[in-house]
């Protein structure tokens, strides 16, 4: 059982907090009167809701169809009718909305037809579809779909998978209490991930203060698969970070444009192989999972929640003490603080802790960074923090780049060491999303300007078309005039008419009779708007009668601007606008 | 005297005739600067700048004919990057900033005239004669081109409301009040 | 070989030609906001005035000297370095875009850099030969292009600090300026090993 581990650079022992919430068994929360469960879930595309309002749904049926290759299903925890698809307030920092199935469970808890599948008699795809649509994602909190990380690379043969039972936040234990509890359909989970990925090794990470958690895996493992390797690795955060338990159990760097399976190495969470061991061994797909109720509260606990229980009542089960001030979602380093208790659990909900002024207590000041580099020496990235700090804060964005930003893991140690108190970690998040945003909009710009030119050529293309009949019809006028000029004489009796005009005298009577239309339908509308709208126009604020009187104004230049020689001195792209020739 | 103007004289021929032939054999063709500058616009071809698109405004900056300040779409940050490389001064925006806001039609107004069509830039209006129109919005790049030509007045811009998917995090704020 | 030596070093540290002498300070202020611009600055300048030196001394020497037209300098080195600058970009950009790209903006700024005309005019008055010119030239536009791009590093940092609201932009550059003139002027101290 010895084996030789690695370092990875920096990290931080802050006070793990943990013993609070492992005195009592894994408890099986009740069903709420209301499941709002969010049908985007996890990273990648959002499902389509499969089902509507008044529709009855029975416990695991699907409700949201995967998107794409990279997203996941999301399934209904319990039986019961659907009462709408609508928005509702996500578990999202942000606090906005996200679509929701809003299910009023009838108590039966019955279950779809649950078909158990042997996976060996399956092809891999057929297994990494099955997974993706029991909607198993990575429980660790990323919540990428698994699936995705299952296909093993083409040239690389993958030596080991890392089954990382970690849990390095502090206060953090729901994997620990589910490898206490269910160690062996966890160890049944791996045997499935290891022949999808054909690995020649399984290293099982776990931080050396969970004693029970290690042993309850390794005599799971002496049991059911004696050459898997349940590792104790020295307690340090962030060593739950994939790339750094990686790094411990292997050796291995996993560089940031690359992934891991390159190097012949991939990491699952205890808790994703147990969904996957359930969703194919017992056809449940995911519809609850564990999540640590701790922090300034009576009795803390690990719960098994329904996903879409709102966060309020699941915090009612740990009775929090009346001086909790705010609730967290995930852990105190990586964790967000819940805007709104309304929100659902979902599967990246792993933790939620009730905080209070005496034990999470307001930030000191920020004060200047002094350069001291106490950042870049926890740093588990190997990155400087504090050069990061100086050019997010400055708004340089391209400067941050160069010290590779997308590289940080938003682990917290910076801050957490920071002697400035500076929040180094929401800077670099606002540095990202900047970034990401302008990547967004140079792209929508792109798209538009590809747009932009096709329509243009399109215009330039009809013009000549129309210019190439028109004068295709002129000549055929012409010879046939050449061939009776007579009898052209009498049909034309406006002699003036010469051979390109009848073309252009049709169009603009094609226009005035489109003008008529259009007048006509101007008029309708206004009659429409009329009668559909109460004229309450008796009080009106100063600002309301200059909007109505610059509307009045508009309405008076219509008649002009609806002529097409009006439009051409507009501002418009000059091609092909106009229509009568 | 009349040597050095001679010499001057001779001098500036020189010179002259050999930047003249250089200028003959070693022309380059088209200017990469255009597409530089046009990389920065936002290619809305809103017109706003009073030329025809983001490409002829692009041009005219880089003849010197346009200020950078003119691109009301690109605010301040576009400004900014411009500046940055043309080796200008950042200048103010002539134009208000707005958010960036989209084409809203209000289908139960309209009649189905195509004109909003015809004047989209970015073919981001689908419809047909007499049928009702609809601003696909991920493509609507909130240019207003098709506001004023609608003649029932059914287009309306309004601000992208923020959602989970573009949503930022904010710059961290320290309240002065908490310190004191 | 020594002279030589010194002579270089003396351009590039000693008698630094922005610092100490304060000559280009145009583009010391105007090009120095980032460091990939400041270096191909320095790399055109560095071509330009070694070329530039050279030119002008072979027209001094065997043009203005010998008709008697030493007050025509000015004007013939003015013209000529102006022809030069032209001719180089037109060249460069047909025949190495990818040079150009590097270069090609900063050729022309080079013609109204003081320091381009000022050390041909130096080299005239120290009476330095034909080598000894194009070394001078050579060291000055290293040292040009060292200050410039230290310049450059530390304005790039000075963007994202908390500048008082006034000493915003130029005002700030200004007080660097002059601090690191200061700590050039300590390479004096060089020369007593001379």
């Amino acid at each position: 059982m010895l084996a030789q581990l690695f370092r990875f650079k920096g990290g931080v022992k802050p006070p793990t907090n943990k013993t609070i919430s492992v005195q009592e068994p894994i408890g099986q929360a009740p069903l709420p009167a209301r499941l709002f469960v969010p049908l985007h879930q996890s990273i990648g595309g959002a499902p389509n809701p499969l089902v509507q309002a008044g529709d009855t749904v029975l416990k695991g049926q699907l409700i949201g169809g995967a998107d794409a290759w990279v997203s996941a299903a999301v399934h209904a925890p319990t039986s019961g009718r659907v009462l709408a698809v609508e928005e509702h307030v996500a578990a999202h920092p942000s606090g906005l909305p996200t679509l929701c199935v809003v299910i009023e469970p009838d108590g039966r808890d019955e279950w779809i037809d649950r078909r158990p599948v042997d996976h060996h008699s399956l092809p891999p795809e057929r297994v990494r579809e099955l997974l993706r649509d029991a909607g198993v994602v990575g429980l660790g909190g990323a919540a990428f779909p698994s699936h995705a990380k299952l296909t093993p690379a083409h040239a690389v043969t993958m030596e080991q998978l890392v089954i990382n039972g970690a849990e390095c936040e502090p206060f953090m234990t729901c994997d620990d209490l589910l490898m206490r509890e269910r160690a062996d359909e966890i160890v049944r989970g791996i045997a499935i991930f290891r022949e999808l990925l054909a690995a020649r090794e399984v290293l099982i990470g776990i931080e050396d203060n969970k004693q029970e958690a290690i042993a309850a895996m390794q005599e799971a493992v002496l049991r059911l698969a004696p050459d898997y390797r349940v590792v104790a690795v020295p307690t340090r955060y962030p060593a739950g970070g994939a790339k750094q338990l990686i790094r411990v159990l292997t050796g291995k760097e996993v560089p940031a444009s690359r992934r891991s399976t390159e190097l012949g190495v991939q990491c699952f969470n205890v808790a994703t192989v147990y969904t996957a061991y359930r969703a194919l061994a017992c056809g449940e797909p995911v519809l609850s999972r564990i999540v640590t109720l701790t922090g300034n509260v009576e009795r803390p606990r690990n719960w098994e929640v329904w996903l879409g229980t709102p966060m309020r009542e699941v915090v009612a089960l740990a009775r929090p003490r009346a001086d909790s001030s705010s609730f967290l979602m995930g852990g105190p380093m990586m964790g967000f603080e819940i805007p709104d208790l309304d929100a659902p659990v979902v599967k990246a909900t792993n933790c939620i802790i009730a905080g209070s002024p005496g034990l999470f207590p307001p930030p000191p000041p920020e004060m200047p960074c002094i350069r001291c580099g106490a950042c870049a020496e926890v740093c588990p990235h190997e990155l400087q923090p504090f050069e990061l700090y100086w050019f997010s804060r400055a708004r340089n964005f391209g400067k941050t780049q160069e010290y590779y930003i997308f590289d940080c893991i938003e682990c917290g140690c910076c801050s957490y060491v920071c002697p400035s108190h500076i929040p180094l970690v929401q800077y670099f998040r606002f540095a990202k999303s900047e970034i990401w945003a302008r990547e967004r909009e140079k792209q929508a710009a792109d798209a538009a300007k590809e747009r932009f030119e096709l329509r243009n050529a399109r215009a330039e293309r009809e013009q000549a078309e129309k210019a190439e009949r028109l004068a295709r019809a002129a000549s055929a006028r012409s010879t046939e005039k050449k061939a009776s000029p007579e009898a052209a004489k009498a049909v034309d009796s406006p002699p003036a008419v010469a051979a390109g005009e009848p073309a252009a005298a049709a169009a603009s009577d094609a226009e005035t009779i489109r003008k008529a239309a259009i007048a006509a339908a101007m008029e309708r509308a206004r009659a429409q708007r009329e009668l559909a709208q109460p004229k309450n126009t008796d009080r009106l604020s100063a600002e309301q009668e200059r909007e109505i009187a610059a509307v009045e104004a508009r309405r008076a230049v219509l008649p002009a601007t609806a002529e097409p020689a009006g439009r051409a001195a507009g501002t418009g792209p000059p091609t092909g606008l106009q229509r009568g020739e | 005297m009349i040597t050095a103007l001679a010499i001057m004289a001779l001098g500036a021929i020189v010179l002259g005739a050999a930047l003249g032939y250089a200028s003959i054999r070693f022309k380059v063709e088209g200017d990469p600067l255009v597409e530089k500058i046009e990389a920065i616009l936002p290619q809305t071809q809103c017109g706003q700048c009073g030329y025809p698109g983001c490409r002829p405004y692009a041009a005219a900056i880089s003849a010197g004919e346009a200020d950078i300040n003119l691109c009301p779409p690109g605010g301040m940050d576009g400004v900014r990057k411009l500046a940055d490389l043309l080796g200008r001064e950042v200048k103010p925006l002539e134009a208000e900033e707005k958010p960036k806001q989209i084409a809203i039609i209000d289908e139960q107004t309209c009649i189905g005239c195509t004109l909003c069509i015809q004047a989209c830039p970015v073919d981001a209006i689908v419809g047909a004669a007499k049928q009702m129109h609809t601003i696909i919005e991920p493509l609507c790049t909130g240019c207003e081109l098709c506001v004023k030509p609608c003649p029932v007045e059914c287009i309306s811009m309004q601000p992208i409301a923020e959602n989970i998917d573009n949503w930022k995090w904010k710059y961290p704020v320290f309240e002065i009040k908490r310190a004191a | 070989m020594t002279h030589y030596l010194f002579l270089l070093v003396g351009a590039v540290l000693v008698n630094n030609v922005v610092l100490v002498k304060i000559l280009g300070l145009c583009p010391f202020m105007g090009v120095s906001r980032k460091l990939e611009t400041a270096f191909g600055m320095g790399a055109a300048t560095t071509f330009v005035l070694t070329v530039a030196t050279g030119a002008s001394y072979i027209i001094d020497r065997y043009l203005l000297l010998p008709f008697g037209l030493e007050y025509l300098r000015t004007l013939s080195f003015i013209v000529t370095i102006a022809a030069i600058v032209q001719l180089t970009e037109m060249v460069i950009q047909k025949t190495s875009p990818l040079l150009h790209q590097v270069l090609g903006i900063y050729l022309p700024l080079i013609t109204t850099n003081c320091a381009v005309l000022g050390v041909p005019l130096l080299n005239i008055a120290n009476r330095h030969d034909f080598i000894e010119s194009l070394l001078f030239g050579a060291g000055s536009a290293i040292g040009f292009t060292f200050v410039l791009v230290l310049f450059a590093g530390i304005r790039e940092r000075v963007e994202g600090a908390d500048v008082p609201l006034h000493f915003r932009g130029a005002a700030i550059a200004m007080v660097t300026a002059g601090l690191m003139s200061l700590a050039f002027m300590g390479f004096a101290g060089l020369d007593r090993y001379q």
